[in-house]
C-alpha cells in the first residue's frame, strides 16, 4: 500500500503532514511512502532528508493524488485536489466537517473514507493521536513569542547598571493545552503570570508551571466533555468580567484561549478594558478563527488599538512549521498504527477512537458519532493515606514486643536457678555477642549487604573448630568430613568477598 | 600453647570478627575488614592446631588443603550473576558441618561425665545444633537449586502444608523429649531421626517459596547458620564459636528483617504465605486506564543525549540479561557528554540482599553513583529520563496508590514521578508478584520491549 504525501496548496499553510522521522514507522507497518516535491520545504524538511529516510519522491501533485491508497494531509483538501484523489483511498486531514459540507460532499462522490485529526475523541487512549492538543501546544507556544516579539519590553525582570528592569505581568485566559503551553513559555521568559480558567481542577496544573491561578468568589464548576469549558451562567459571567476588567489595566499581555467548539468564541475582552490597557501592550487572541476573545480582533491579522498591539492570526502551528510538522507526524503514526499495517489495513469501526474521527464511509456521511462516555473530569485519585516510608516504619521487632522480653526474663531466671556458672557465662557471652553483631550490622551500607553475606557465611565456617576438637574422638571421618566443607565455606567465603570488594571502586 | 593462651586467641579471633563486621559500614574500609576476618579466622585455626587437643594431622591437613582449594577454585570462578547460588550452597556447608558436629559430639564419649542439668544442657544443644544445621543444610540446598534454575522458581505448594510444617515441628520436639531420657544407644537412633526430619522440613519450608523472596530466604538461611554455629559453640563450650554463630545469626537476622521491610511483608508472610496462591492477586488493577506507548532504542539514545540528569533502575532482569557491562558502557558514554547518571538501587531488587551493587561494581561502575532507594527517591521529579531495566514490581505504582493491590504498602522507586521513564521489558508480562503495573501505562512512560543487553547495545550504538 502507498501512503501518500502532498504539499501543501492553502497559501500561508508551512507544515508537511509528516516529518523525515515518521517515516521508518510507516516502513515497519509495511507502507510505502510517496512525498511531493518540495512538501517540506516551508518546514525546513528537504527532500533528501525525506529521500534518506526511504521515501519516494515525485515530482508533480497529480502524481502524488493518484498513487495513494492512503493520503495524509494537514489542511482539508481544496475542491481541485479532490478530483485528483484516487476513488475509494482514504483521507487522513483535518477537516472542520461543520464548516465543509461542500468538501465532504465532493469527497462522497469518490468513495472516499475521510478520518478528521480534528475529530479524534479526546480520550486517555487516543491521547498521542490528538493533534488538537499537539498543535494547541504549538499555538500557545508561538503566541507568547508573538507577544514579546511585538511587546517594547524584556519579559523577565533584571537589575542592571543601567537600572532596574520590571518583569513583564501576562495574563492568560484558559488553561487548556495552549494556555498551559503558554504559562510554560511566558514563565521561562521570566514573566509573571496569571492565569484564569472557569474548571477549578486545572489549579493545580497552573501552579505547577509557576503561574498564579486567578480565582472568582463565585462558585461553579465549568468543567464540560471533551476538555473543553462548557458556557457559564450569567452571574458568573458578570464577575468574570469585572475580573479580567481588574487585570487589564495591571498586566501587559493578554493571551486568550477560550474557544467553544462549533460556537463563535465568547467576548471576554471589551474595547473597554483594552482601553484601560497600559499603551504598548498587547493581546494574542488565540480564538481568532471562531470570531475571538477580544472585542477588536480582526481574524488573521494584527490591528493597533487604543495603544494596544491585538494579534489575531489564526495560524500560529503554521509559524512554527517545523516543529508542528514533526509533532503532527507522530499523531498521523500513531492513527495509522491503529488502522493496521499495510497487508491488514481496515478502517475498525469497532474501536471508538476510529469510529470518532471517521467522517466520510467509503462516502457515506458517519459524521457526527454516536456519543460516546469520556470522563468528564479526571477522578480524584484516593490520597495514599501513608507514604511509603511511613509504612514501614514499624518499630524495631528486636527492641519491642514486652512479650518477648518478659520470656525472655522468664527464661533468664530459670537459667540463673538451675544452669552451672559455666552454663551461665557462655549464655552472657551469646548475649552479649548478639548485641554487638545487631549493633555493627545496622551500620554496614546496603550496598555492601552481599559482601556481608559471604563474608559472615567465611566466619560461621569457624564451625571447623568444632569439627577440629574431635577429630581425636572415635569418629574423625564425621568430624573430616564437617571441617572439609567448613574450609571450603571459609576460603571461599573470604576469597569471593575479596573479589567482590576489589570492584567496588569511585 | 597453655590453655589460657588458647582462649585469649579465641578472644582476640572474636574481636577481629568484630571489626571484619564492622569494617563493612564503608565502601572505603571494607577490604580491611575482609582482611581483619582473614587474620582472626587463620588466628582461631593456629590456636586450635597449637592447644594439643587436636590429632590426626595426618587426615586432618589434606581435609582442610582440599576443601581450601576447592573454595579458592569456587571464589574465582563464580560469575557475579550467580553470587546468590554461591552464598546458598555455602550456607549448607555450614549446616552440614554443624550436623555433624552435634553428631560427633554425641557419639564423643568424653562428656559422659556429665550429670544431672549440665547433661540434659549439653543434649539440648546438640538436639538444637542439628536441628538447625539440618534445615539449614537442605533449605540452602533448595534454594541454591531453585536460583541456578535446576528447580523451578515457583513456589511448589503441598496441600496442608501448615500443618505438615506443624507436625514435623511436633514430632521432633516429641522425639526430642524421648531423647533425653534414653541410654545412648537408642537415643543414637532417635537423633539420626530428628536429623532426618529436620532435613525433610527444610526442603519443604524452602521449596514453597518463590523465586523473587529469595533475598529473604538467603538471609534467613545465613541468620539460621549462624545459629547453628552458636549452638556447636555451647555444646563445645566454646565462646569463639558461640561468638561468631551470635554474630552471623543476628547479622542474618538484620537482613532478612531489612529485606521483608523493603517489601512491607513480615517474616511469616514470606515464609507461609507464598505471593499469588491465596486470595487471587492483581484483581484490582483491572481499571489501568491510557495505553502503552513503544518507543525505539535509536529514539532513546537521541533523548539520552538530550538529558542533563539520567537515573537507571536495575532490576533482576538486568542480571539474568548480563546486560551490566552495556549498562556501565551507557553510563560512561553519557557522563562524559556531561549527563549526570546516577543509578537508584531498590533493597529487594535481585535475589540477594546488595546483588544489584555487587553487579554494578563488577562491571566497574563506581560506587559514588549508586543510591539507595530512600536517597533518590525524593530527587525523581528532577530527573529527565528514568530507565528501567529489568525491574518491575520494586516501580509499581500501586503500591503506593491501590490499598487492595497484593503489594500494597511496599516501598517503591517512585519512578513514575520522573520527567519521562523509559521501561525495557521482554514483555508485557507481569511481575513477580502477578500485579499489572499501571507505570507502563501512564503518560510519561514509554515501552523498549526486546531483551535488555541487545536493546541498550543498540542505544550505546546510538549514543556513538
Amino acid at each position: 500500500m502507498i501512503i501518500s504525501i502532498p504539499k501543501e496548496t492553502q497559501a500561508s499553510e508551512k507544515r508537511v503532514a509528516i516529518a523525515p522521522d515518521n517515516i521508518s514507522a510507516f516502513a515497519k507497518l509495511g507502507y510505502e511512502v510517496v512525498i511531493e516535491q518540495g512538501a517540506g520545504e516551508n518546514a525546513n524538511l528537504s527532500n533528501s532528508a525525506y529521500e534518506e529516510a526511504g521515501a519516494r519522491i515525485v515530482d508533480d501533485a497529480t502524481t502524488v493524488w493518484s498513487q495513494g491508497d492512503l493520503v495524509l494531509k494537514v489542511t482539508p483538501p481544496s475542491i481541485e485536489e479532490v478530483g485528483m484523489i484516487k476513488e475509494g483511498a482514504t483521507l487522513v486531514s483535518f477537516v472542520y466537517p461543520a464548516r465543509n459540507e461542500e468538501l465532504l460532499k465532493k469527497l462522497g462522490e469518490r468513495k472516499i473514507n475521510l478520518l478528521a485529526m480534528d475529530c479524534v475523541p479526546r480520550i486517555s487512549r487516543a491521547q498521542s493521536m490528538d493533534a488538537l492538543s499537539s498543535m494547541a501546544n504549538v499555538a500557545g507556544y508561538r503566541a507568547v513569542v508573538e507577544a514579546s516579539h511585538v511587546f517594547g519590553r524584556f519579559f523577565t525582570g533584571q537589575i542592571t547598571a543601567a537600572g532596574k528592569v520590571p518583569p513583564a505581568k501576562v495574563l492568560i485566559i484558559g488553561a487548556g493545552v495552549a494556555g498551559l503551553a503558554a504559562i510554560g513559555a511566558a514563565r521561562n521568559m521570566g514573566a509573571i503570570v496569571r492565569a484564569f480558567d472557569t474548571r477549578p481542577a486545572v489549579k493545580e496544573e497552573v501552579q505547577s508551571l509557576g503561574a498564579a491561578f486567578l480565582e472568582l468568589d463565585f462558585k461553579e464548576d465549568g468543567s464540560g466533555s471533551g476538555g473543553y469549558a462548557k458556557v457559564m451562567s450569567k452571574e458568573f459571567i458578570e464577575a468574570e468580567m469585572k475580573l479580567f476588567a481588574e487585570q487589564a489595566a495591571e498586566v501587559d499581555v493578554i493571551i486568550t484561549t477560550a474557544m467553544i467548539p462549533g460556537k463563535k468564541s465568547p467576548v471576554l475582552i471589551t474595547e473597554e478594558m483594552v482601553k484601560s490597557m497600559k499603551p504598548g501592550s498587547v493581546v494574542v487572541d488565540l480564538a481568532a478563527e471562531g470570531g475571538g476573545n477580544c472585542e477588536l480582533t480582526l481574524s488573521g491579522e494584527v490591528t493597533i488599538a487604543h495603544g494596544v498591539t491585538i494579534i489575531g492570526y489564526t495560524d500560529f502551528p503554521s509559524r512554527l512549521p517545523t516543529q508542528s510538522s514533526r509533532l503532527y507526524g507522530n499523531n498521523l503514526v500513531k492513527l495509522v498504527q491503529l488502522l493496521g499495517n499495510a497487508e491488514e489495513f481496515n478502517i475498525n469501526q469497532k474501536d471508538e477512537v476510529v469510529r470518532g474521527a471517521l467522517v466520510l464511509d467509503k462516502g457515506k456521511v458517519s459524521w457526527p458519532p454516536p456519543a460516546i462516555e469520556t470522563s468528564v473530569a479526571p477522578k480524584k485519585k484516593p490520597e495514599p493515606e501513608l507514604s511509603g516510608t511511613e509504612v514501614v516504619k514499624k518499630s524495631n521487632p528486636l527492641l519491642s514486643g514486652g512479650f518477648l522480653l518478659g520470656l525472655l526474663a522468664v527464661g533468664l531466671l530459670a537459667l540463673g536457678w538451675k544452669g552451672s556458672s559455666e552454663f551461665l557465662d557462655q549464655i552472657t557471652v551469646f548475649v552479649l555477642a548478639c548485641f554487638v553483631g545487631y549493633m555493627v550490622v545496622w551500620n554496614v551500607t546496603p550496598s555492601l549487604h552481599t559482601p556481608l553475606m559471604s563474608v559472615t557465611n567465611a566466619i560461621s565456617g569457624i564451625i571447623l573448630i568444632g569439627g577440629m576438637l574431635f577429630m581425636a574422638g572415635a569418629n574423625p571421618w564425621l568430624a573430616g568430613v564437617a571441617i572439609f566443607v567448613a574450609t571450603i565455606n571459609v576460603a571461599g567465603g573470604f576469597l569471593v568477598t575479596q573479589r567482590m570488594l576489589k570492584m567496588f571502586r569511585k | 600453647m597453655n590453655e589460657g593462651l588458647v582462649t585469649t586467641s579465641y578472644l582476640v579471633s572474636g574481636i577481629f570478627f568484630i571489626l571484619s563486621l564492622g569494617g563493612l559500614s564503608k565502601q572505603e574500609n571494607a577490604r580491611r575488614g575482609n582482611l581483619y576476618g582473614i587474620i582472626g579466622m587463620a588466628l582461631a585455626i593456629f590456636a586450635t592446631f597449637m592447644s594439643g587437643k587436636v590429632s590426626n594431622f595426618e587426615l586432618l591437613i589434606p581435609l582442610m588443603l582440599g576443601g581450601a582449594i576447592i573454595g579458592a577454585v569456587m571464589a574465582k570462578r563464580v560469575e557475579m550473576t550467580s553470587m546468590p547460588e554461591l552464598v546458598a550452597i555455602l550456607h549448607s556447608f555450614v549446616g552440614l558441618a554443624a550436623v555433624l558436629v552435634g553428631v560427633a559430639s554425641f557419639l564423643d564419649t568424653t562428656h559422659t561425665s556429665l550429670e544431672g542439668t549440665d547433661k540434659l544442657i549439653h543434649e539440648i544443644e546438640i538436639l538444637l545444633g542439628v536441628f538447625i544445621g539440618g534445615v539449614t543444610f537442605t533449605g540452602s540446598v533448595v534454594a541454591f537449586a531453585k536460583l541456578r534454575g535446576s528447580l523451578s522458581g515457583k513456589p511448589i505448594l503441598l496441600p496442608f502444608r501448615h500443618f505438615l510444617n506443624l507436625g514435623m515441628v511436633g514430632a521432633s520436639i516429641y522425639l526430642g523429649a524421648q531423647f533425653l531420657g534414653q541410654g545412648h544407644d537408642a537415643a543414637l537412633i532417635t537423633l539420626l531421626i530428628i536429623i532426618a526430619i529436620s532435613l525433610v522440613l527444610g526442603v519443604h519450608l524452602i521449596v514453597a517459596i518463590g523465586g523473587a523472596d529469595m533475598p529473604v530466604v538467603v538471609s534467613m538461611l545465613n541468620s539460621y547458620s549462624g545459629w547453628a554455629a552458636a549452638a556447636a559453640g555451647f555444646m563445645l563450650k566454646n565462646d569463639l564459636l558461640i561468638i561468631t554463630g551470635a554474630l552471623v545469626g543476628s547479622s542474618g537476622a538484620i537482613l532478612s528483617y531489612i529485606m521483608c521491610n523493603a517489601m512491607n511483608r513480615s517474616l511469616a508472610n514470606v515464609i507461609f504465605g507464598g505471593f499469588g496462591t491465596g486470595s487471587g492477586g492483581g484483581g484490582a488493577s483491572s481499571d489501568i486506564e491510557g495505553s502503552i506507548t513503544e518507543t525505539s532504542a535509536l529514539e532513546v539514545a537521541e533523548e539520552l543525549k538530550d538529558s542533563t540528569e539520567v537515573m537507571i533502575v536495575p532490576g533482576y532482569g538486568m542480571a539474568v540479561a548480563q546486560a551490566q557491562h552495556v549498562v556501565k558502557e551507557i553510563t560512561e558514554t553519557l557522563r562524559d557528554k556531561h549527563v549526570n547518571v546516577r543509578f537508584a538501587i531498590h533493597p529487594v531488587a535481585g535475589r540477594l540482599p546488595g546483588h544489584m551493587n555487587v553487579l554494578l561494581a563488577e562491571a566497574n561502575v563506581p560506587y559514588d553513583i549508586v543510591f539507595e532507594m530512600d536517597e533518590v527517591n525524593d530527587e525523581l521529579p528532577e530527573v529527565d529520563i528514568l530507565m528501567v531495566v529489568g525491574a518491575n514490581d520494586i516501580v509499581n505504582p500501586s503500591a503506593l496508590e491501590e490499598e487492595n493491590s497484593p503489594i500494597a504498602g511496599m516501598p517503591v522507586i517512585e519512578a513514575w514521578k520522573a520527567k519521562s521513564v523509559i521501561a525495557l521489558k521482554r514483555s508485557m508480562a507481569t511481575g513477580y508478584s502477578g500485579v499489572e503495573n499501571p507505570l507502563y501505562y501512564k503518560e510519561n512512560c514509554r515501552m523498549l520491549f526486546g531483551d535488555a543487553k541487545d536493546s541498550l547495545g543498540q542505544v550505546l550504538s546510538g549514543l556513538n
